[in-house]
């Protein structure tokens, strides 16, 4: 194993102590990454743009500090990738879209502000489902992105680049973003950590909006310490951004901390009954249920909670999410930035028949749909029944949630209903592929936070499949406490990480 | 295409006018509505502008305090309830000069609501209900470039300035006006003017209809006369004078009456106002088709004011319209029929701000309602456009006091200041308008007067002292009207008494 190599299988946290050592460089370590980005993401196809020489020269300054004693924070020299729907100044920014081929933002998103200030060298943007509209990374307008663990299977969606980077050790941490699991159900098909933060508790400035009241920004890393490290530097308040919350997140390395004993003495666990059953796969539901019954034997108590109206959460997020999507896509019009196609057959165009061209070339078929889905439910005299309907949905749903946290300390899930599923084989059939958020979108559109953890393969396919432990609004430390639990028990048991027994990639050593 | 208009006093022979006012004002604020860009009039194109407000993919808005503070008082001073909870929503629909393809607006939550004003016609006062105050975002400018017509049709191509994009704007509404009768014109135009006031009293907008500070789209229907209905409405858009806005709805009857007189229907759309011809032309239709599919905007908190808050904003507002017009007409002196005639030609800012800057009232309202507003009535523009400011109107004033110029001279003063010439002073100076009181160059033209005279100056000498009338004015004559007329009757009185 080479000395690269060495560096692209450690953790962050190991790499912040091996910077804070001395014992490497950030250069080292973000030419390492850049090397396994050659080496496997031809095959991988996490990465839309990578940026060698940006993340070195942010690399080098990142040393510099260290010599002068000053590091910027503890993830000081660590690479990170981050999801192409995030705006970032001088590095390309298509959202996966078409529509944005060629756009540089003039500006960086919050988050990536504060990557910046707290020094860790972007390596570049990831690819996603077009504007994040997808559970399977295929809606890309650049190609879809392979699943580390099988490379004829999706990574998910639409994070799938975040966490096939992460998982294939082409990053140590990336960002992404979860509108309806985008950032939890791409972990657990790729065995990798997700965090979904309570809404409002990572800025959305800079975050080109799918669904503006569902959207947040989160950690996609391969550890839930690294996930901490990660949401430390992105979270707080951000005056930019008006739903953002003004009290500070718990201390979350210190839960993880606490975690990692894997006591879970007095922990209240609670299995919601509607997030299981029919439509999951058997081994899924089986590692569930051993990871359930490991944390009972480490001092949590279960118990079964019902949430009735999660059953309307997949109808209420498709009339929700359409609606806002379909006036946040309007400002893709050619007049200022972005793809402009002008229509064929008209000699003098007008400004609405580029409009129509452009939108007509530059948007794919997913995006289309959900752009008209969302069209007619904000329609005059159809607003009451689906829109104003769905919002009604929203707050029973978010009562259910108050009324299981009455009972349980935190809620657990599988993440997603199955693995990872061939590429290709939902793509003509977009109810099924809606079907993969079943378990992730109530959390969405209550703004609670939520952690998807790796829980081992399914025993019929050899793949992996994540645990999920939702929190109420603003205990984002709990998903972590229980989240880093569940992970040194489950590490016990393995001997090792679940990503250990990925298959080695293309020119991996 | 000429539209067939109907002789006024049929019109209210047959009909009974409903208006509508909808005013937009644009806030003084230092900043944009939902960004840090300045909210300042001019700048080269595109230089006062950022992510936010050029709706770039991933910015967000955040609401400015100052404006909704600024929308509060508008309130207030219109007598409105203020929401204790309201919420910014969408308008969606594509223009090139909306940045985000919608607007961010305010729906069936407005900040303000359930208002009045009573605005004073011909000593008549009518109470026009004000149905709602909302916030809102400007647009960008466009600007079409080929064609005749300045508009979008026909234009070899078009150029987008998104300075304005995003500058604050309160839109006002009233509710429907009925029962003015023959002085709808009037109402519509006292409604806007004293509405400019109030906001120019409250100092939260330049409120210059010429630039667009203040705008008024002007709704009208008519109703067959006595049946209390409401007919099918046409809403004329960007009224920019106060003169128009009489003219519009004026003009907007006749047409109506034309059409229904004739068996026709209105159609419910927009109408674009022709400043220079003073006609209406058609529009936008209006229809089911104007969907803007309203929700709520998912990026912004609600607007929450506290009662506390909306209390201490009451106690800033400036004096009732009502009450300060009573104070100013006693403080000046003005009879009943003077304080109707100001209040009606505008003047009243005017005055008041002439009075401040040292005139006495009576000069301050011989020189804005008398003067002034006739120049400005023959020039088609409101008189607060003409280019005269109040303190200049002071400064030719103490020139009169002063003795340096009369009346007549006055006059020839307020030309050059029209016209751009500079100060009252530099204009007396470079025109040559002082008025002659030097005993030399006065004395030569009586003793010419006298001469040319004889049998006047003979009368004089037999003391008939009223005959030096005519020896003054052919002196005044000589003089260009540049002499001292009191100094000129003493030399007379002197050389031949």
């Amino acid at each position: 194993m080479s000395a690269g190599a060495d560096l692209t299988r450690r953790t962050a946290a190991q790499l912040a102590d091996a910077l804070a050592a001395g014992e490497t460089t950030s250069v080292e370590v973000t030419q390492a990454h850049l090397d396994r980005i050659g080496t496997v993401d031809g095959a991988v196809h996490a990465f839309l743009h990578v940026d060698a020489e940006g993340a070195l020269a942010q690399a080098a300054e990142s040393d510099a500090r260290r010599a002068a004693g000053r590091p910027a924070g503890a993830l000081d020299g660590v690479p990170i990738a981050v999801k192409d729907v995030l705006a970032t100044e001088g590095l390309p920014t298509t959202c996966g879209s078409k529509i944005l081929e060629g756009w540089v933002p003039p500006y960086d998103a919050t988050v990536v502000s504060r990557l910046r200030a707290a020094g860790l060298p972007i390596l570049g943007k990831t690819n996603m489902d077009e504007f994040a509209m997808g559970s399977s990374t295929e809606h890309s307008a650049y190609g879809p992105t392979h699943n580390p663990w099988d490379l004829d299977r999706i990574p998910g969606g639409s994070g799938g680049g975040s966490a096939a980077a992460v998982a294939a050790f082409e990053a140590p941490l990336a960002l992404g973003t979860d509108t309806g699991g985008s950032i939890r159900q791409p972990g657990a098909v790729t065995g990798t950590v997700g965090v979904k933060p309570t809404y409002g508790s990572v800025s959305r400035y800079g975050l080109v909006a799918l669904a503006n009241s569902l959207d947040q920004v989160g950690p996609v890393t391969r550890t839930v310490m690294d996930a901490a490290l990660l949401h430390e530097v992105i979270g707080g308040h951000d005056p930019r951004d008006s739903t953002s919350i003004t009290q500070s997140v718990p201390d979350l390395t210190d839960a993880v901390r606490r975690g990692a004993t894997g006591d879970l003495t007095g922990v209240r666990i609670g299995v919601v009954k509607e997030l299981g059953g029919d439509g999951y796969q058997d081994g899924v539901q089986a590692r569930f249920a051993e990871a359930v019954d490991l944390m009972v034997a480490n001092g949590a108590e279960v118990v079964e909670v019902s949430c009735p109206t999660f059953v309307h959460a997949l109808a209420t997020y498709y009339l929700i999410l359409p609606a806002e999507a379909s006036s946040n896509l309007a400002k893709f019009d050619a007049m200022r930035y972005g793809l402009r196609v002008l229509p064929e057959g008209i000699d003098s165009p007008s400004a609405e028949d580029v409009m129509r061209a452009t939108r007509d070339a530059g948007f794919g078929d997913e995006v289309k749909r959900r752009i008209i889905l969302g069209t007619y439910a904000l329609s005059s005299g159809y607003y009451d029944a689906y829109y104003g309907q769905a919002q009604k949905v929203r707050t029973l749903i978010s009562r259910d949630f108050d009324a299981a946290f009455q009972q349980a300390d935190v809620l657990v899930s599988p993440t997603a209903p199955t693995t990872a599923f061939k590429l290709g084989e939902k793509l003509d059939d977009p109810i099924a592929m809606y079907l993969n958020d079943l378990a992730t979108i109530p959390a969405n559109l209550s703004g609670v936070p939520g952690i998807s953890v790796p829980g081992g393969l399914a025993e019929e396919d050899g793949l992996p499949m994540g645990v999920q432990i939702l929190a109420p609004t603003m205990a984002d430390d709990r998903v972590y406490r229980v989240g880093a639990a569940l992970e040194t028990l489950l590490a016990d048991q393995w001997g090792g990480p679940l990503l250990d027994r990925a298959p080695a990639l293309n020119g991996a050593s | 295409m000429t539209d067939t208009l109907v002789p006024w006093d049929d019109v209210l022979a047959a009909y009974d006018p409903a208006l509508g006012l909808e005013v937009h004002v644009e806030l003084n604020t230092h900043t944009k509505m939902f960004c840090g860009c300045p909210a300042v009039f001019g700048g080269e194109p595109n230089t006062q502008v950022c992510p936010t407000c050029l709706g770039l993919p991933g910015a967000m808005p955040v609401v400015n305090g100052k404006a909704v503070e600024s929308a509060i008082r508008i309130g207030l001073a219109l007598n409105c309830e203020i929401a204790e909870w309201c919420r910014f929503a969408r308008k969606n629909y594509f223009y090139p000069d909306m940045p985000k393809n919608f607007q961010t607006s305010q729906y069936d939550e407005p900040i303000c609501f359930e208002g009045w004003i009573d605005v004073e016609v011909e000593g008549e006062t009518f109470r026009v209900e004000i149905e709602r105050a909302h916030m809102e975002e400007d647009t960008g400018k466009s600007l079409h470039v080929g064609g005749a017509t300045g508009r979008i049709h026909g234009a070899d191509y078009s150029l987008v300035d998104y300075n304005r994009a995003g500058i604050p704007l309160i839109e006002i509404v009233t509710k429907p006006i009925m029962g003015a009768g023959a002085k709808a014109p009037a109402v519509a135009r006292a409604y806007v003017s004293q509405l400019r006031d109030l906001i120019l009293a409250l100092g939260v907008s330049e409120a210059r209809m010429d630039q667009g500070n203040l705008r008024a789209d002007v709704n009208l229907s008519l109703a067959p006369k006595g049946t209390g209905g409401l007919g099918t409405r046409t809403e004329t858009k960007n009224v920019n004078s106060f003169r128009s806005v009489e003219r519009a709805v004026r003009y907007e009857m006749q047409r109506h009456a034309a059409v229904l007189d004739a068996g026709g229907a209105i159609f419910q759309e927009t109408r674009h106002w022709h400043e220079d011809t003073g006609v209406t032309t058609a529009g936008r239709a209006k229809s089911d088709a104007d969907d803007y599919r309203y929700f709520p905007e998912p990026d912004l908190v609600p607007v929450a004011p506290s009662r506390e808050w909306v209390e201490e904003l009451r106690g800033t507002l400036p004096e009732n319209p009502v009450e300060r017009r009573a104070r100013l007409q006693s403080d000046w002196g003005y009879t009943d029929l003077e304080m109707r005639d100001v209040v009606a030609s505008g003047v009243l800012v005017p005055i008041e701000e002439t009075v401040a800057a040292g005139a006495s009232p009576q000069a301050a309202r011989k020189w804005w309602s008398s003067e002034l507003a006739r120049r400005a009535n023959d020039a088609g523009v409101d008189v607060v456009d003409l280019g005269v400011s109040p303190a200049q109107v002071a400064a030719v004033q103490a020139l009169v006091d002063a003795g340096t110029v009369n009346d007549k001279l006055a006059r020839q003063v307020f030309d050059g200041l029209i016209a751009g010439e500079g100060t009252p002073e530099e204009i007396v100076a470079a025109r040559g308008l002082a008025v002659v009181s030097d005993d030399g160059a006065l004395g030569a033209a009586v003793d010419a007067a006298i001469a040319a005279n004889p049998d006047v100056a003979d009368k004089i000498r037999d003391g008939k002292v009223a005959a030096a009338g005519a020896l003054i004015g052919a002196v005044m004559k000589e003089m260009r009207g540049q002499a001292d007329a009191a100094r000129v009757r003493e030399l007379v009185l002197e050389k031949l008494t």
